[in-house]
């Protein structure tokens, strides 16, 4: 932060206090944003097509809920973007593993992803419908496709980057060639690997969205798009925020886990001190 | 020269196999037509301009909505981490909208801003702003102190300070940022050009896959996908230059 910082000088207590405020500051917006809402659309500026009511989108979705809709659209949703990630996660450290270790499969994969990382990948969508019809197979497809590729170049840099003396070390020490891999190599790489998977979560979210807008069928991108095609805008605005919340909650759980499994790297600590 | 063409055979080994998959009819040719074909169908498509048209369009929406992101996007970024009012009101929102797979906000943008170039920009903008503003954000909440406070005993004003230290140590992360921006603005123009356009990349694949021409539909494909890659290059190249003096 810029500004110097200039706590030190004032008393406990209202330290404190002002804490308290600034944390108290922080839903200010959030609940501002949601009151315009609300009161924008019941003004009357707008029709209620172009923006529902903020409390008629919440009728909405607590509706989608008793009837079971929003359970099953979630489950399915989620069902697709996460066995796509799984796939592309254990995927892409093995084929990252693989371009670490052999010159033919570096040789053979680099361009491949180099070329394909940054393309706009959901331009073959259409290609993958040809091939594969629109169903659950498809879709995961394309996330895969989509999610892969954050996860090899993550596991490259990560292999590279372990320090040449923790190796000798352990080579010294007697390690055989599989107790480098599985106790020195991969936890030094773990957190490199991480940042890759946090990459690939929320886009496997993103490409099962697109796919079931564009594919159709159960999934709370397809429910949306049912909605919209009968211009029901409560129905496509109670899908943002599901679609939000889903997308926040991964997020979230990705970063605990990440905080759970590296809390023997020193990043942990670090982070610690990021969030007092 | 060797040494690229080496480092590229792969991508010419594919591309043969690819030919000869086709030729040989080990796979149905609609599913996969030959690389031939597909330059061919490419070719015809240049020639009475329906992939330049298309294409111009589509260019000009990512470049408005994405030149939109970067201006609003480090603007915000940089207010955040200089002053704590506006990270403090900006920064939840920041929070909650991020993890928001912005591809969700296609059918709300056409509800607002119709099927023409306006939805597709603001949808461009919205979802691209995002990583710029984070990007500025960290790179100007991690500018040295030291600078910071040599700068302030020099006499340096703050909006000084702000041109002069802040924001060329925050440009990497910022310039960061932009390249994801990059990315995901075509991955937006894409789907949203793909699920209701007249014109453009997206609407192009749609309507030849419709019609079963396929050779032409894997041009464009293509197309798209080099694009994407092409601007990425372009702009690293860029940023390349940009950074020289960190060196």
């Amino acid at each position: 932060m810029a500004a110097i910082d200039q706590t030190p000088m004032i008393p406990p207590a209202l330290r404190v206090l002002r804490s308290t405020l600034w944390a108290g500051a922080r839903i200010v917006s959030i609940v501002a944003l949601l009151a315009t809402w609300e009161l924008v659309a019941r003004s009357g500026i707008v029709t209620p097509f172009q923006l529902p009511a903020l409390s008629n989108v919440l009728a909405r979705i607590w509706s989608d809920a008793y009837s079971g809709d929003l359970a099953i659209n979630t489950a399915v949703t989620l069902y697709r973007a996460m066995a796509g990630f799984f796939i592309a996660a254990v995927g892409g450290i093995v084929l990252g593993m693989a371009m670490s270790r052999s010159h033919v499969a570096r040789w053979f994969f680099d361009p491949i992803i180099s070329v394909g990382f940054p393309m706009p990948k959901i331009a073959f969508l259409p290609v993958v419908i040809l091939w594969l019809g629109v169903f659950d197979i498809s879709k995961i497809t394309m996330i895969v496709f989509d999610a892969i590729f954050p996860v090899v170049a993550a596991t490259v840099i990560a292999i590279q980057g372990v320090e040449r003396e923790l190796i000798w070390s352990a080579r010294n020490m007697g390690a055989r060639e599989r107790d480098l891999l599985w106790q020195i190599i991969l936890p030094a790489a773990l957190p490199t690997i991480m940042t890759g998977l946090q990459v690939a979560l929320p886009l496997s979210l993103i490409v099962a969205v697109v796919t079931e807008m564009l594919m159709g069928g159960y999934g709370l991108g397809g429910a949306m798009m049912t909605a919209s095609r009968f211009a029901n805008s409560t129905g496509v605005f109670a899908g943002i925020v599901e679609i939000a919340v889903v997308g926040y909650a991964l997020v979230k759980a990705m970063a605990l886990i990440r905080r759970r499994l590296l809390s023997w790297h020193q990043e942990a600590e670090a982070d610690s001190y990021r969030h007092v | 020269m060797k040494h690229t063409l080496i480092r590229y055979l792969p991508l010419l080994i594919l591309a043969a196999s690819w030919e000869l998959v086709a030729r040989l009819e080990l796979v149905s040719s609609t599913a996969l037509p030959p690389l031939s074909d597909v330059i061919a169908a490419w070719v015809d498509m240049i020639k009475d301009g329906e992939l330049v048209t298309n294409g111009a369009s589509s260019l000009y929406r990512a470049g408005v909505g994405l030149a939109l992101a970067v201006i609003v996007g480090a603007l915000l970024g940089i207010g955040m981490a200089w002053w704590k009012a506006v990270n403090v009101l900006v920064a939840p929102l920041v929070e909650i909208f991020y993890p928001l797979p912005k591809s969700a906000l296609i059918p709300v943008t056409v509800i607002w801003l119709g099927f023409g170039d306006g939805s597709k920009i603001l949808l461009i903008f919205l979802g691209c702003m995002l990583p710029v503003t984070l990007g500025a954000f960290n790179g100007a909440r991690s500018s040295e102190q030291v600078l910071v406070w040599s700068a302030r005993s020099m006499g340096a004003s703050r909006l000084r300070m702000l041109w002069d230290v802040v924001l060329p140590s925050a440009m990497p992360e910022l310039l960061n940022g932009i390249r994801t921006a990059l990315a995901l603005a075509f991955i937006l123009l894409v789907s949203s050009e793909l699920i209701v356009a007249q014109k453009g990349f997206g609407y192009l694949i749609g309507f030849l896959g419709a019609n079963g021409t396929y050779d032409a539909m894997y041009a464009v494909v293509f197309t798209v996908a080099f694009l994407g890659f092409a601007a990425d290059r372009i702009y690293q190249m860029f940023v390349h230059r940009m950074l020289l003096w960190r060196q």
